[in-house]
């Protein structure tokens, strides 16, 4: 189809009007905020919230049994989180026999879909920050926390730490220099459980996704 | 590349009345209370003989080339620097936005220009310009506002006819539900797609009835007719008028007739 | 050409089907009424106007260096290890998709929500190649088991209410009937999930794709467009040429107008950017992704300096939801794959003129739909644009939209001349008027359309003329006293 390639290229290049009057592209309106960390906070909470996501908000040391005990609230019987990283070996540090049982993501997706999709009740993830202005995680997919981890379980934890909240989307991706570094094969914005409101408009919540987002604010 | 903010013009000594074909033919009686009105403000009023229709139906139908004949004879008739005012937010509207598209190019091009820019709806140029300020000597009556879409959209004067009707003090203005919803009129529509149009004047009609409004004004006589024919025809409890007809009625005490009613739906 | 394209031309009689249905008139209506309230609310703390004139900027801008930007993306992708198509048509862009998924031997297609592949009737195309196409997005689902069309952009099922979806989805899937809207997505979830861990092929659409870092925005509710994109083997996304913007921070305001003006939502569920396959480290993930790239009357709509403006367009579906005619009428009254304002402005070069004759007129040009469309598409200028290609209006500006003079008829075309010979000269014009009221008591009182929904306008009994120059002589004597 190389042939389509060229045809629609010398068209578009034939047709082009010399006169295209470009207006300046002023980003103010999605820039400039002017909130305080608190307000940040306050605001990234009640966005998500507005969305059916769950905040709790936890010094940053004692998450664990916050975790321990949403987990029991909730009846769920395993738990899939990263070996690797901080806050899965924090929690096998703490981890009893009582307590559900802490998968791991350790083997390409093809040799356990079944199990995956059939068989865990929750993850655990951690992110890159989050948005204020639209309640929204930065999650960036990678070997030790791969896509399928925050979408397939019914339920998703979060660990958020309080002073990685942007303001807007803009800010986000500006100081994080996503341009500059170049972006990882999966990038994702997730800003509550999934859900639907196909059928008369009316909202319903886990339609392919988790049902239940819950964030854990570190402080 | 938001709208430019609109340069009212100190109230002058004259202006040039455009009367419309909706007007001149079905409506006079609005067109005579607007030059009333203007003339109440100490405004003297020329009315170029020569007028006729500001060529709308012919471009919104897309016969571009008769509306710039019909429009063209036209151009000359306001060689003074007044200000053109016109009964209607739609032909305001085609005057004041569509002449200088229309006339892009052409040897016309800068008179079309200057005439759309200083052409006003008549309610927009006695509330803004004029600063107009009513007594009301009529009875107590409920009145619903319905803003034509040209008036609304293109001429950005949904919050004229309100503020006018406000001034009086017998008129409890009631609004109906979605009131920034077209009446279904659109010109050569309400025959082209007489079905569609049938439907978006029986919502209309039946709102302004539900919202407890006896009598309903308007800037534009396409609504006018389009809201007040099918009221009629269903004999809802609904009368229409236009707004300028309304407003100098308002204005005479209860016993004085209005200058002229006739042609009145 | 599909039985489906040439349908279009019957617009009256669907449309009078679509009257006569109450069900629909409600269902649209009330759904209409709810996007419009949410709409407002989501802006309500926004400089509107400031983001509208950026939304408009960032895709302009876009869209004048629209080969370089689409050079660019296709350059970074490729980079990235993305395999990027090119088809000029909706057939080649089937074509492509088909051969990849037979190379793959690929027998099962799952699909996020795509309205291009709608435009290109994917779906069917496929199953004549004996590949099952399902389509994941709920609503899209259920319009695929009812066998119909989405209705809407963004709400593809928004004409059917609860009880109509519950029999549809008792009968086609064997779900108990119900008003429980839960259980009702709980048991689609059911039936997906499987077909998702089956799936060989994923197909996508494309919200934004970014030529600076070679990223495809895909922005939605449910999570079926990630699974789509992340759990088959292969990805395939389809969109429009017009797609690119230039940079990644371009993707901000378009995101921010495309929710808000869509659903009221200030963002959705996930923003999905995906910039390449599954790394080989990586545990999850499509090993191969690919990009169709779809002209299809795009590149002759960029000709058009004018008519360009059509393709800022980020598919909101805010003007539907404005749109007096759209509501009263419903999305499949149109007969095209977009309905609405956005629908008759884009379909005419979709399909030519001679296929859309009725669309163009039919609106009212009361402006809603330009005025909350997101990136400012001047709509109502574009339908009269297009009235002037079909009746070949301007001699100054030579109709260039195929299809063009479709419209234009003897008959018509001495009318309006009959009516500008009468307007353009004074004389004859008061002659007319002086005849017409005099003679006012003939005035007929059918007026076919009019009159079968109102009394027939009534002429004065003295015109605006006859009344001025009276008014004017009593000025005078007055002035005498």
């Amino acid at each position: 189809m190389n042939q389509a390639r060229s045809n629609i290229l010398r068209r578009l290049r034939a047709g082009r009007k010399a006169s295209f009057a470009l207006p300046r592209s002023d980003f103010a309106p999605v820039r400039d905020r002017d909130w305080s960390a608190a307000e940040k906070l306050d605001l990234f909470q009640q966005k998500i919230e507005s969305v059916h996501g769950e905040v709790h908000r936890v010094p940053a040391q004692q998450w664990v049994p916050e975790l321990l005990r949403l987990l029991a609230e909730k009846q769920l019987s395993n738990l899939l989180v990263s070996p690797e990283r901080k806050p899965g070996q924090e929690l096998r540090e703490q981890w009893h026999g009582d307590l559900p049982e802490l998968l791991a993501y350790d083997q390409p997706i093809e040799n356990w879909k079944s199990e995956l999709f059939n068989q865990v009740d929750a993850s655990l993830t951690t992110c890159r920050g989050a948005i204020a202005e639209t309640g929204s995680l930065i999650l960036w997919p990678d070997t030790q926390e791969p896509r399928l981890m925050t979408l397939v379980p019914p339920v998703h934890f979060v660990l958020l730490e309080a002073d990685q909240i942007y303001a807007t989307f803009h800010e986000a991706l500006s100081t994080q220099g996503w341009v500059n570094q170049g972006l990882p094969t999966n990038a994702l914005l997730i800003s509550g459980p999934s859900k639907t409101a196909d059928i008369e408009q009316t909202l319903a919540y886990g339609v392919h996704g988790p049902a239940e987002l819950v964030v854990l604010v570190l402080e | 590349m938001s709208d430019p903010i609109k340069m009212y013009p100190s109230k002058p000594q004259k202006v040039y009345f455009y009367a419309t074909c909706l007007v001149d033919l079905f409506y006079p009686e609005a067109g005579m209370a607007g030059v009333q009105l203007l003339e109440r403000e100490g405004i003297e009023v020329i009315f170029p003989e020569k007028q006729t229709c500001c060529g709308q139906p012919a471009y919104s139908s897309g016969f571009n080339d008769q509306a710039r004949e019909v429009i063209l004879p036209q151009l000359g008739l306001f060689p003074e620097d007044y200000p053109v005012v016109v009964p209607s937010g739609s032909c305001a509207g085609m005057m004041r936005k569509h002449y200088p598209e229309l006339f892009a190019g052409t040897p016309q091009q800068s008179q079309a220009e200057a005439l759309a820019g200083r052409t006003w709806e008549l309610t927009d140029f006695l509330l803004r310009v004029c600063n107009l300020r009513l007594e009301d000597q009529g009875q107590p009556v409920k009145v619903a506002m319905h803003t034509s879409c040209s008036a609304r959209r293109e001429m950005g004067i949904a919050e004229v006819g309100p503020a006018l009707l406000q001034q009086l003090d017998q008129v409890e203005l009631v609004e109906q539900a979605r009131p920034a919803e077209c009446c279904g009129f659109g010109g050569t529509f309400a025959v082209r797609h007489e079905e569609i149009s049938g439907a978006m004047v029986q919502d209309k009609a039946e709102a302004l009835a539900a919202a407890g409004a006896e009598e309903f004004v308007t800037t534009d006589c396409g609504c006018l007719m389009n809201i007040a024919g099918y009221s009629e025809k269903q004999q809802l409890p609904l009368k229409g008028e236009h707004i300028l007809s309304f407003l100098w009625k308002r204005l005479q005490a209860a016993d004085k007739a209005p200058v002229n009613a006739g042609g009145k739906v | 050409m599909s039985q489906h394209q040439e349908a279009v031309q019957e617009f009256h009689p669907r449309v009078h089907a679509a009257l006569q249905d109450s069900q629909i008139r409600n269902n649209f209506r009330k759904a209409m009424d709810g996007l419009m309230g949410k709409r407002q609310q989501a802006f309500a703390d926004w400089d509107l106007e400031g983001l509208r004139d950026l939304g408009a900027a960032v895709r302009l801008r876009a869209l004048s260096r629209l080969p370089e930007l689409l050079e660019e993306l296709e350059a970074n992708l490729t980079r990235q290890g993305v395999r990027v198509h090119w088809a000029e048509n909706g057939d080649q862009a089937c074509e492509i998709i088909r051969d990849i998924c037979q190379a793959r031997d690929a027998k099962k297609v799952i699909k996020g929500k795509s309205m291009v592949s709608e435009e290109m009737e994917l779906n069917a195309y496929l199953e004549e190649a004996g590949i099952e196409a399902l389509e994941s997005d709920l609503g899209e689902y259920l319009v695929q088991l009812a066998e119909e069309t989405p209705s809407h952009i963004i709400m593809p099922a928004i004409h059917k209410n609860t009880d109509e979806i519950s029999a549809l989805m008792h009968e086609k899937t064997g779900t108990q009937p119900s008003r429980d809207v839960a259980y009702l997505t709980a048991s689609a979830r059911q039936q997906l999930r499987e077909k998702f861990m089956q799936a060989d092929v994923g197909v996508s659409g494309v919200n934004f794709a970014v030529a600076e870092t070679g990223t495809l925005c895909l922005v939605e509710n449910e999570g079926n467009g990630r699974l789509t994109t992340t759990t088959p083997s292969c990805h395939i996304a389809v969109t429009g040429i017009e797609k690119v913007v230039e940079k990644l921070e371009d993707v901000t305001p378009l995101l921010a107008l495309l929710t808000r003006s869509a659903t009221g939502q200030h963002v959705t569920t996930y923003v999905n950017m995906i910039s390449g396959p599954r790394k080989e480290e990586e545990k999850d993930g499509p090993e191969e992704v690919h990009l169709v790239l779809v002209d299809s009357g795009r590149s002759s709509i960029y000709q058009d300096e004018e008519l360009l403006d059509t393709l800022r367009c980020i598919r909101c579906g805010a003007c539907m939801n404005h749109c007096p005619v759209y509501t009263r009428v419903g999305g499949h009254a149109y007969g095209t794959t977009y309905p609405g304002p956005i629908g008759k402005i884009l379909m005419p070069h979709l399909l030519g003129l001679d296929k859309t004759r009725d669309l163009p007129s039919a609106s009212t040009l009361c402006g809603a739909c330009g005025e909350v469309c997101p990136v400012k598409i001047p709509i109502p200028k574009l339908l009269q644009r297009l009235r002037k290609e079909a009746v070949d209006g301007d001699s100054l500006r030579p109709s260039v939209v195929s299809g063009h003079g479709v419209k234009r008829r003897f008959l018509e075309v001495l009318a309006w001349k009959g009516w500008a010979k009468m307007h353009a000269h004074a004389g004859f014009y008061r002659l007319g008027t002086r005849m017409m009221t005099s003679l006012r008591g003939l005035m007929p009182s059918k007026l076919g359309g009019w009159t079968r929904y109102r009394t027939p306008p009534r002429i004065a009994s003295k015109s605006f003329q006859q009344m001025m120059r009276e008014h004017a002589q009593k000025s005078n004597a007055g002035g005498r006293s």
